[in-house]
């Protein structure tokens, strides 16, 4: 296993602080590892503008490497192409219905299209598709707040981004 | 490499992967305040949305102001980090927030208006997001690659933005006895200051020849048909032939704009360098 390839197996144990069923690396905010001489290069990108997460999601990718004994890291920023929910891993998927937040919906609708139809989500709990928006907005930016109609649960819904 | 204490970076330092264009003098003294421009703009309605945390209607919409407000200071930070790299004089990004004067501010007069109620920052909101969704929609092709880079990443949620906006419009003017008359009242108030978003200054024209923004009349008739779709699903009527206010842009500003920065700029002021 070569240098790079042992650093993405380390960014497998930072976990998104809001989120911390999810790796940075299911996250999909890890985009490139480089290693140059002793300088590691990670560029990451934010999954929102205003994401609080960023700052400490750069710090502990830092304190990672530091720890595992790499001298000097550099976080590169980047912002195109922009983060999609496509980048979220099937497996970052699995552990966020399990974890109770509804993964994004792959419904073919488009967000630039306004007043479009309302996404099907699934309830993580009850599996019921019998589910209702109450708030395009939720507890992070990353997440809209989704009722189930069946069992009456609140849930999250881990919106989509494209 | 080894770091003493003095010259360490911060934990979440990060740096932009794209690097600041090599610009003529010119060019890049009118990119850098157009950058600020609309940084502020974002920056002030962001901070004027963040007046509502905790004094939401109710709470699924206190939220909804809140995550737009973030969504807004977000964009302003990447503004204000590229300013500051564009200008290369070591100020940071705080310093150009929290260190600039009024007449410094170059946003348009409509962001800076008080919230007034829940209707009139619905209308200040629905036309400034009718305007910022198709601004940058067409942002995103600049030929100044971080602008296009930060257009890119706001759009996705600016889409947002304006189907909360537009839904609360026909919400409140299709609505009850009440809220009609709130929604009138706040469009009376507000239409006004709509049409400096669309009026450019001379720094924006020369930027327009640059290929750095996009012309603003193709947005304007995509602002109209929008407005009109959306107050016409509302039952409310477009206003004609108003006078509109303008001076912000060239930093002549309504006298609110002087106590927002009162506020925001206060511990800056107070205590210099402070830090969390």
């Amino acid at each position: 296993m070569n240098t790079e390839e042992r650093i993405w197996q380390y960014l497998e144990d930072v976990s998104d602080p809001e989120v911390p069923v999810l790796s940075v690396v299911d996250l999909g905010v890890v985009r490139d590892v480089q290693v140059q001489d002793e300088e590691v290069q990670v560029t990451i990108t934010p999954t929102y503008s205003g994401c609080p997460a960023m700052n400490t999601i750069a710090t502990d990718i830092r304190l990672k490497l530091l720890a595992e004994g790499f001298k000097s890291v550099r976080i590169n920023m980047q912002l195109s192409p922009a983060w999609t929910t496509d980048w979220l891993s099937e497996e970052g998927k699995i552990k966020l219905e399990e974890y109770g937040i509804a993964p994004p919906v792959e419904d073919g609708g488009d967000i630039h299209a306004l007043f479009g139809r309302d996404t099907t989500v699934r309830c993580p709990l009850c599996k019921s598709e019998n589910t209702k928006l109450v708030s395009q907005f939720g507890s992070t930016a990353c997440k809209a707040l989704y009722q189930c109609n069946e069992c009456l649960e609140p849930f999250d819904y881990f919106k989509c981004l494209k | 490499m080894m770091h003493n204490h003095e010259n360490a970076p911060h934990l979440h330092e990060q740096h932009f992967n794209t690097p600041v264009q090599d610009y003529a003098p010119e060019v890049k003294q009118l990119v850098l305040e157009y950058t600020l421009q609309l940084a502020d703009t974002s920056f002030i309605l962001g901070h004027r949305l963040s007046e509502w945390c905790g004094h939401g209607p109710v709470l699924e919409q206190d939220m909804a102001l809140s995550n737009i407000a973030l969504d807004l200071i977000g964009e302003t930070r990447s503004l204000y980090q590229y300013a500051a790299e564009l200008e290369g004089k070591g100020r940071t990004e705080d310093d150009m927030a929290y260190l600039r004067d009024t007449v410094e501010y170059k946003n348009p007069l409509l962001v800076e208006q008080p919230n007034g109620d829940f209707g009139d920052t619905i209308m200040r909101q629905f036309i400034f997001d009718s305007f910022h969704f198709f601004f940058l929609k067409e942002l995103q092709n600049s030929t100044d690659h971080r602008l296009a880079a930060i257009a890119e990443k706001s759009l996705k949620e600016s889409s947002y933005h304006i189907k909360w906006s537009s839904e609360w419009v026909i919400r409140l003017g299709d609505g009850t006895e009440e809220s009609r008359k709130r929604i009138e009242k706040a469009i009376d108030n507000l239409w006004p200051f709509s049409g400096e978003l669309f009026m450019m200054t001379a720094t924006e024209k020369k930027l327009l020849e640059h290929g750095v923004i996009p012309d603003y009349s193709q947005i304007k008739n995509s602002w109209d048909a929008h407005v009109a779709k959306v107050f016409q699903e509302a039952t409310l009527a477009v206003p004609q032939n108003v006078w509109m206010q303008s001076g912000g842009k060239e930093g002549r500003h309504t006298e609110h704009l002087g106590f927002v920065l009162t506020e925001l700029q206060y511990l800056q002021r107070t205590y210099p360098g402070l830090e969390w």
